[in-house]
């Protein structure tokens, strides 16, 4: 069955609830009426049919919010959702560890941080700290991994620098802030700056942050964006599978 | 005050005696040196203000001239104060723009030339005391007049950038409960080594810190705390590379509070730890005589070690904190020490551990306006079950007596709060105190039951952190990544080129009155 309806308490009943706010009063009956009658229009429109609000609450003298419960008309068609699967299988540290030592023969190195004005380094620390996230440890642990953190609101000029310095194979940008786009202009900026720097024989460049889409990776001239609820380990599989390609022989 | 938890009060004099052991060497570094932020703020109380074309403030200039031609060593006021009047010039900024274009040959004055310099710097630094006296003193008349707000308060955030939005959003946030409004600074506004000026319209996740922002929502404020019957107090941020200055605007226009953390800027920032702790030892001298309460910041190291592994060294903050503090001259009831609700729910017992924690606190500074901060780290997005984890913060906050609570918002982590997200947060606030509001009077936890044991291993911890910090140095232990998990040495992080050694003869016209009315 590839299409479906959302789910109440009853198979194909398509019940859903929504909250929003309105800019309407909530004070005199009229107004009070007046609001709910918006949220039912909206609710309409929305495809919500029949409708009911639930809850409705004025908030100061110009707003109300509102809990709307109704049966959605639209429906759902399975197979037309398309999927990014992921093109790398997720490996155990140990394997990360082997794939490095047997293809590059050394350390492999990866720079961090968060560029512009971004301070958060929630982010990339969870991916690259020792301390992890998600129960899984970061990728300074990893034996076979050397990670430079640069921390905050790093320069690209200093990035480029640095990744040269250190002969870093993947650098890995945080970029949680995102007022007026400012995710996306950073990334190109960095991603512009390695390729003018080092041309095609540029790290691997990685970004990282809640408001990428992970489709998004050649448009912005990167190799690979990881979005919300990424672990460290998913990180470290890929820069295995992107840098440290198995043999046919452990492949199969 | 209470003595719920039953701490053994030879502990607890030890672990403040092994804190004052810990920040004494670093009171020494400040004591003999200054730093340009410093020296801006000597300027800025002597009257300079305002900014050049491109947004460089003059005091900014005045001191790049004095550093460039004869060093900070004796401190700006002398040269600064000489050239005025040598020079003939009608004020301290006439004399910037002429430093700015290189025209002003700074020299440090000797004899009648230096006493001239020196008593007209006193006096000019003594009239921006005066003003910060007078602030002070109206704050004291409003509450008195206008109504000081019953604790806990109600602490919210705005931060849209752009100050003209902000200021009805901190009215709206006013009337439906907030006693206390902090307007989030734009992100990276810390790491600049300079105040920018004027109304702001433009920032990153926040708005910058300027004095004319400050007095445009403290007037606001002023207006809606007369409408609402009660003093609406105003937060803002003091850490970072300007914190004397920031300090010093923050005491001239009447802010009430001020996040000012001795290692936060160390930590989070990676600004230097020399530079960080003489800016914030001035920077709490200025707060001690605005009046202003100061919130500290340890409530971020549980954001990035974990809650319950690392709740001693959040204690070990406090006790550091508390004691820079006082030696900056705060009183207790100026000290919002700060913690936070951060333990992973799926971790057995974690509300009882975090009602421990938070007791230990509470009973370890009795007199200190707390500040407690709600769930953020495992905020997954799952804004029902968010909702659930704040209200048991909100009871937490409540039972333990914390004084400023910072309102939790369901959906933290997932955009900047919706005017309903910030509605739904304040009726979890108000059905939580108005339900159990007194149950801290009620609750005692069993001598050897789990909170109390909690509590004393925490401290006990406490004691054997402050005991390994005081073997190596704080500065080492904080290179070492005792805090925050960061690793912070000396001689690196943004600002050590802006400290000077003091030398013999150093003049600091400020200093002179803080440290002189303090009664050091």
């Amino acid at each position: 069955m590839s299409v479906i309806r959302p789910y109440g308490d009853t198979t194909g009943d398509g019940r859903v609830q929504v909250s929003f706010t309105l800019p309407v009063p909530f004070g005199t009956e009229t107004e009070r009426a007046v609001a709910e009658g918006a949220a039912l229009q909206l609710a309409g429109k929305m495809g919500l049919d029949p409708a009911m609000v639930v809850h409705a609450k004025g908030m100061g003298p110009s707003f109300t919010f509102f809990i709307v419960y109704g049966r959605i008309g639209h429906i759902v068609d399975l197979s037309a959702v398309r999927v990014t699967e992921r093109e790398f299988p997720e490996l155990a540290a140990a394997e990360v560890n082997m794939r490095i030592r047997s293809a590059l023969g050394r350390e492999l190195v990866v720079v961090g941080a968060t560029i512009g004005t971004d301070a958060h380094t929630v982010g990339i620390d969870a991916i690259l700290n020792v301390k992890g996230h998600a129960g899984e440890k970061g990728l300074e642990h990893y034996r076979e991994i050397r990670v430079v953190n640069m921390g905050s609101q790093v320069g690209v000029p200093e990035l480029v620098a640095r990744a040269a310095a250190e002969h870093a194979d993947a650098v890995l940008v945080s970029q949680v802030v995102t007022q007026r786009d400012a995710h996306i202009t950073n990334t190109r900026e960095m991603a512009a700056g390695f390729t003018a720097a080092f041309g095609p024989s540029r790290p691997l460049l990685i970004v990282g942050g809640p408001r990428f889409d992970p489709g998004m990776a050649a448009d912005l001239g990167v190799d690979r964006i990881f979005g919300r609820g990424t672990t460290p380990r998913e990180v470290a599989s890929y820069l295995a599978h992107a840098l440290a390609p198995a043999t046919d022989l452990e492949e199969s | 005050m209470t003595g719920r938890l039953d701490l053994d009060p030879a502990l607890v004099r030890r672990a403040r005696q092994l804190a004052r052991t810990a920040a004494e060497p670093v009171v020494k570094m400040a004591r003999t040196h200054t730093t340009v932020s410093v020296e801006r703020a000597v300027l800025r109380l002597g009257g300079l203000d305002g900014a050049d074309e491109g947004g460089m403030p003059w005091v900014n200039h005045l001191v790049d001239g004095v550093r460039s031609g004869v060093g900070l060593e004796h401190g700006v006021a002398l040269p600064a104060w000489d050239a005025m009047i040598a020079g003939g010039y009608r004020d301290l900024r006439t004399l910037a723009m002429d430093a700015a274009a290189k025209r002003v040959q700074f020299r440090i004055p000797a004899g009648h030339e230096a006493i001239t310099a020196r008593s007209a710097a006193a006096r000019a630094a003594g009239k921006g005391i005066q003003a910060i006296d007078a602030q002070r003193a109206e704050r004291d008349r409003m509450l008195a007049s206008i109504g000081d707000p019953p604790r806990p308060w109600i602490y919210l955030i705005v931060a849209t950038g752009d100050i003209h939005e902000d200021i009805p959003q901190a009215q709206a946030a006013a009337r439906e409960g907030a006693d206390v409004i902090a307007v989030i600074r734009s992100t990276g506004q810390s790491l600049l080594d300079y105040v920018p000026e004027g109304a702001t319209r433009e920032g990153f996740a926040g708005t910058y810190a300027t004095r004319e922002n400050f007095r445009l929502m403290r007037a606001a404020l002023d207006d809606v705390s007369k409408e609402l019957g009660r003093y609406v107090r105003l937060t803002n941020y003091a850490s970072g590379l300007c914190m004397p200055e920031i300090a010093t605007l923050a005491g001239l226009e009447r802010l009430d509070m001020m996040l000012n953390d001795c290692m936060y800027g160390i930590i989070f920032r990676d600004i230097n730890p020399v530079r960080t702790f003489i800016d914030q030892r001035f920077s709490r001298q200025v707060h001690a005589r605005a009046g202003i309460i100061i919130n500290t910041g340890e409530d971020n190291y549980l954001t990035t070690a974990d809650a319950v592994d690392a709740a001693h060294t959040v204690v070990v903050s406090q006790l550091l904190n508390e004691y820079f503090a006082h030696e900056a001259g705060l009183p207790d009831e100026l000290l919002g020490l700060g913690h936070a609700f951060e333990i992973n729910p799926a971790v057995p017992d974690s509300f009882l551990l975090e009602l421990s924690h938070a007791l230990l606190i509470r009973e370890l500074f009795p007199d200190a306006p707390l500040k407690y901060m709600p769930p953020t780290k495992h905020m997954t997005g799952n804004v029902f079950a968010g909702y659930l984890l704040d209200a048991f913060f909100n009871l937490c906050g409540m039972m333990t007596g914390q004084a400023i609570i910072l309102v939790g918002m369901m959906t933290e982590g997932i955009h900047t709060p919706f005017l309903s997200d910030r509605d739904l947060a304040l009726e979890n606030v108000r059905y939580v105190r108005s339900a159990a509001g007194r149950l801290g009077e009620s609750f005692v936890p069993a001598h050897d039951g789990f909170v109390a044991r909690r509590a004393r291993q925490v401290l006990g911890e406490s004691i054997g952190l402050l005991d390994r910090i005081c073997s190596r140095g704080l500065l080492n232990a904080i290179a070492d990544g005792t805090f925050g998990v960061t690793r912070r040495p000396p001689s690196g992080g943004r600002g050590l080129d802006g400290v000077a050694e003091r030398a013999d003869g150093y003049f600091n016209p400020v200093s002179e009155i803080l440290e002189g009315g303090s009664g050091e």
